[in-house]
């Protein structure tokens, strides 16, 4: 089968019935989308479908086929996003786990809604867990990023 | 590079240079041990002959390039310890930073106690990596006196060069670095140290190492192992602790395409230590197929004496069992005849259930077998604890296992219990091919080294004045030390000396006493151990006190302290443990805690408690703790509205010492609040028949962003040495919480989590 990860074309020899996380850790030897739960609920293997944030570890190879997949390590050409240069910014990860599906949610979102309110980005970031507790800090990188809107309920 | 270090890029079949080099704790400079720790001296100096390369020091080696190689021997799990130590090293000796490459010690006892935890690393190794760096420099020193022909004296280095001022000579490290490791090691009576007004990053925020690598997804973590010729191994473990595989039909399981071994894992054994429990191996080339397969084995397990074990009547048991006379730990004057006596007493039971690590990351660990040799890559926190266990379990020395230290996603605790890397070595050992043991979330919650269930008993005698003149505390819960010892069923010294026996409180007649707690599940050690239960007990009580007699808590709590002094616990057998440190750097200091105490009131509204403005629906709660010789406190504001609770603000003040890296002690307290408010909210593992309920973060949630208050971190106190700081954050959270609902609604919750008394908004 072939899939589309991050522009370029990879074979895979797999049951279609599996995973993208696996597709993507075992066999192409990605391994920055990280296994959390395999059950949809941390979002530590949050990636994109066709600019859609997904959990890879719930999307069979099946329905990613012929679909534009990015990961962490497509998500720029230097490590450049302005997300991550955030991320940098406010010093975010601990342990670093999460961060890629952090990240990778948060850059769904904010291409989506660019001028988010504060409850707006809890609730989007709120399926990613984070042990370690970066919680504040994801946000104020977030909020350093997007332009904020101004009318945002931005205390609720 | 080495010989060996060539051998393991062949092996790992991740690309990236860099990340195989902070993978393989090798460094490319060939590092030379030469010296054992703590009562180090400073090592051999030496070039290896491969690369050129100059090892001043157990720690540090020089490139030509002029990269500076510091070495860091603790694990990493979020606590920014590989930029925090390698940074004081690099302090002392002048290194600029940003040439400076982190390499993760492999597990080897020369470097002392590997054993990442009890918020241990910079207290116990800033005066070491200070020497380090320290000799290092003196050397670089050394080295341009001889080749410029002047006095050493006259050499200093700084900005990563050795000058000479009055030649207007300079040279690089990396140009010094083989001249240097010729030079005579200093003794460390001879060694100077910096001034702290010329420090440049100790006590400073220094960006964290690892941190470009992370947002990129560049990091290797246990998980993200691959060996060539690899299997991974997914393992059906018995749900009940010494249960033994009876039955086993895996004819299914082996049909699946991809599973290429079916393995049982013996197991059952009591003490279970680090021993792998029993269970049945999946052996397959995906992890997909490995997970699959093992839903397809039909198993039967044997009985076990904890198949009657159920966490709700347990806690029952143990809060009756703390209302009995127990066995007295320490006393000071004569509490039963006060309390017989008392005008006014008041008494309160708290409980606590069993909780677990969930690590973002779950355990995990590779192992492969060559020759005489076991060869181990995994997310421990104790590298050591893994070259013992695997080498008894294999029949090897420990000098035989290998044990490569990943980045941990998530520690707590957890990943000083080996158990995963002993079971991939066993497997690696029957298989005599890679494996890679992978635990899935189901695995860990049901499977940890669960944090204690625990109950409490307070009971205070109150004289016609209002004074506190008795005070009775009595624990019980089941021991760490069950799980390496049989029939043990009173909490250990260690135990006690963390915030229980340690209790600040000047009150003239007080006695400490243990209840019985049956072994029934493992436990081990989690964030800030029995500090968790001890504090949630006492500061409750105390606040419950304050209360009671219409105090404001914070000036209560003055009192209850009373003078400033220093204050040790040990009395009779007991032995107060201090967290392992010395007694005289390190006291109990009751004016520390006043201290913090003060600054936590200030950022509460505590004029409001106790008069029963409660209709707001807010209200404040404080709660401050000494614990891994630092003193945090903890001010948080709730909402309770329509039987709901919602967390408003929470607010943390730290006296951790010298705050080496003040942005990861920040971070740390951040996360500890976080980890706090999890656990008092609705951290919760239950077991029915022996076996755990709970499965994945839908019934084992933890904190999420939108459930986050706003929140600070003030730390004081730098004028200390360094204390510990990954854990002291937690105790005081869930009394601080509980504490605060009290004020908002005037209900008082003494059984955590506080999810099972009202909704969370």
């Amino acid at each position: 089968m072939e899939l589309t990860i991050n522009g370029k074309v990879h074979q895979v020899d797999l049951d279609e019935d599996t995973p993208l996380l696996w597709a993507l850790r075992d066999e192409l030897k990605m391994t920055g989308t990280k296994f959390g739960c395999g059950a949809g609920l941390c979002g530590a293997c949050t990636i994109h479908i066709n600019g859609n944030p997904a959990r890879a570890c719930l999307t069979p190879i099946s329905v990613a086929k012929g679909a534009q997949i990015t990961t962490i390590e497509g998500l720029s050409e230097q490590g450049d996003h302005p997300l991550q240069k955030a991320w940098v910014k406010h010093n975010v990860p601990q342990c670093g786990y999460c961060q890629s599906g952090q990240l990778m949610t948060a850059a769904a979102f904010i291409a989506a809604n660019p001028k988010p309110s504060e409850k707006e980005i809890d609730n989007a970031m709120s399926g990613n867990l984070c042990r370690c507790g970066t919680y504040p800090r994801i946000k104020a990188a977030i909020q350093d990023v997007v332009q904020f809107h101004e009318g945002g309920n931005s205390n609720d | 590079m080495t010989d060996q270090a060539t051998h393991e890029t062949n092996a790992i079949s991740l690309v990236s240079r860099r990340r195989f080099l902070k993978l393989a704790g090798v460094s490319s400079s060939g590092l030379i041990l030469g010296a054992t720790l703590p009562n180090f001296q400073l090592a051999w100096a030496d070039t290896t002959k491969e690369t050129g390369n100059a090892t001043l020091n157990l720690f540090v080696s020089i490139a030509p390039d002029n990269t500076v190689s510091i070495v860091c021997h603790r694990s990493e799990m979020g606590q920014g310890i590989r930029t925090g130590l390698p940074a004081v090293v690099a302090d002392e000796m002048e290194a600029d930073w940003n040439l400076v490459k982190v390499v993760q010690g492999l597990g080897d006892k020369r470097y002392g106690s590997q054993n990442t935890d009890g918020s241990r690393s910079v207290r116990q190794f800033y005066d070491t990596m200070r020497t380090m760096g320290a000799s290092a420099r003196t050397m670089l020193e050394q080295a341009a006196a001889q080749l410029w022909s002047v006095p050493a004296a006259e050499c200093n280095a700084s900005n990563h060069q050795v000058h000479h001022v009055a030649s207007k000579r300079a040279a690089s490290f990396g140009d010094l670095a083989e001249l240097a490791a010729t030079q005579k090691v200093p003794t460390e009576e001879t060694l100077v140290l910096k001034s702290s007004e010329n420090f440049n990053y100790i006590g400073k925020p220094v960006a964290t190492y690892d941190t470009p690598d992370i947002v990129t997804g560049n990091t290797t973590f246990g998980q993200d192992v691959i060996l060539d010729d690899m299997l991974i191994a997914s393992i059906e473990r018995a749900p009940v602790l010494g249960a033994r595989l009876a039955s086993l039909d895996d004819t299914e399981a082996r049909k699946v395409s991809g599973v290429v071994a079916v393995e049982r894992m013996d197991g059952g054994i009591e003490p279970p230590l680090f021993h792998p429990l029993s269970g049945v191996a999946v052996l397959a080339t995906n992890t997909w197929a490995a997970l699959k397969a093992r839903r397809a084995l039909k198993i039967q397990w044997s009985g076990s004496a904890h198949e009657q074990h159920n966490s709700d009547t347990y806690l029952e048991t143990l809060k009756k069992r703390v209302q009995q006379p127990g066995k007295v730990l320490t006393q000071h004057g004569d509490v039963n005849t006060t309390l017989a006596s008392a005008a006014d007493k008041h008494s309160a039971v708290y409980s606590l259930p069993y909780l677990a690590h969930a690590t973002m990351e779950p355990p995990s660990a590779t192992a492969v077998i060559k020759e005489n040799q076991c060869e181990i890559w995994s997310c421990v926190q104790d590298p050591q604890s893994v070259q013992q266990h695997v080498s008894n379990a294999l029949g090897l020395e420990a000098e035989q296992v290998k044990v490569n230290v990943t980045l941990l996603g998530g520690g707590f605790g957890r990943k000083s219990q080996i158990d995963f890397a002993v079971e991939a070595a066993v497997l690696a050992h029957k298989l005599q091919r890679p494996v890679k043991v992978v635990w899935s979330r189901e695995d860990d919650i049901r499977h940890d080294y669960y944090h204690a269930a625990a109950a409490s008993y307070f009971e205070a005698a109150i004289d016609d004045d209002g004074q506190v003149t008795g005070w009775r505390q009595r624990t019980a819960f089941p021991s760490i030390t069950g799980t390496f010892k049989n029939g043990v069923k009173h909490p250990n010294n260690g135990e006690m000396s963390l915030g229980f026996a340690d209790v600040p409180y000047d009150i003239p007649n007080r006695q400490c006493e243990t209840a019985p707690a049956e072994y029934e599940t493992r436990i081990g050690w989690l964030r800030s151990v029995a500090n968790i239960q001890n504090a949630f007990g006492i500061c409750s009580f105390a606040d419950e006190l304050a209360r009671l007699r219409g105090r404001q808590p914070d000036e209560f709590l003055l009192e209850l302290i009373g003078e400033d002094r220093q204050f040790n616990p040990s009395q009779g057998k007991f032995k107060y443990a201090n967290h392992g440190a010395n007694w005289k750097k390190y006291p109990l200091d009751t004016g520390r805690l006043k201290q913090v105490l003060k600054a936590t009131a200030e950022k509460a509204d505590l004029s409001k408690l106790g008069d029963h403005e409660r209709k707001s629906g807010e209200g404040w709660g404080i709660a401050v703790h000494r614990s891994f010789l630092s003193y945090v406190g903890i001010a948080t504001k709730v909402r309770v509205e329509d039987e709901k609770v919602r967390i408003l603000e929470m607010h943390c003040v730290a006296d951790v010492g010298l705050a080496v890296n003040p942005d990861r002690v920040e971070a740390q307290m951040e996360g500890a609040m976080i980890f706090g408010m999890s656990l008092a909210l609705m951290g919760e593992i239950r077991m029915k028949n022996g076996a755990v309920v709970n499965s994945n973060f839908h019934d084992y949630p933890l904190l999420r962003m939108q459930q986050c208050p706003t929140m600070s971190v003030t730390l004081m106190g730098s004028e200390h040495p360094p204390a510990g700081v990954g854990e002291p954050g937690v105790p005081p959270v869930a009394p601080s919480i509980t504490n605060a609902i009290f004020t908002a609604c005037g209900e008082r919750i003494r059984d955590l989590p506080i999810n099972k008394h009202m909704q969370l908004a």
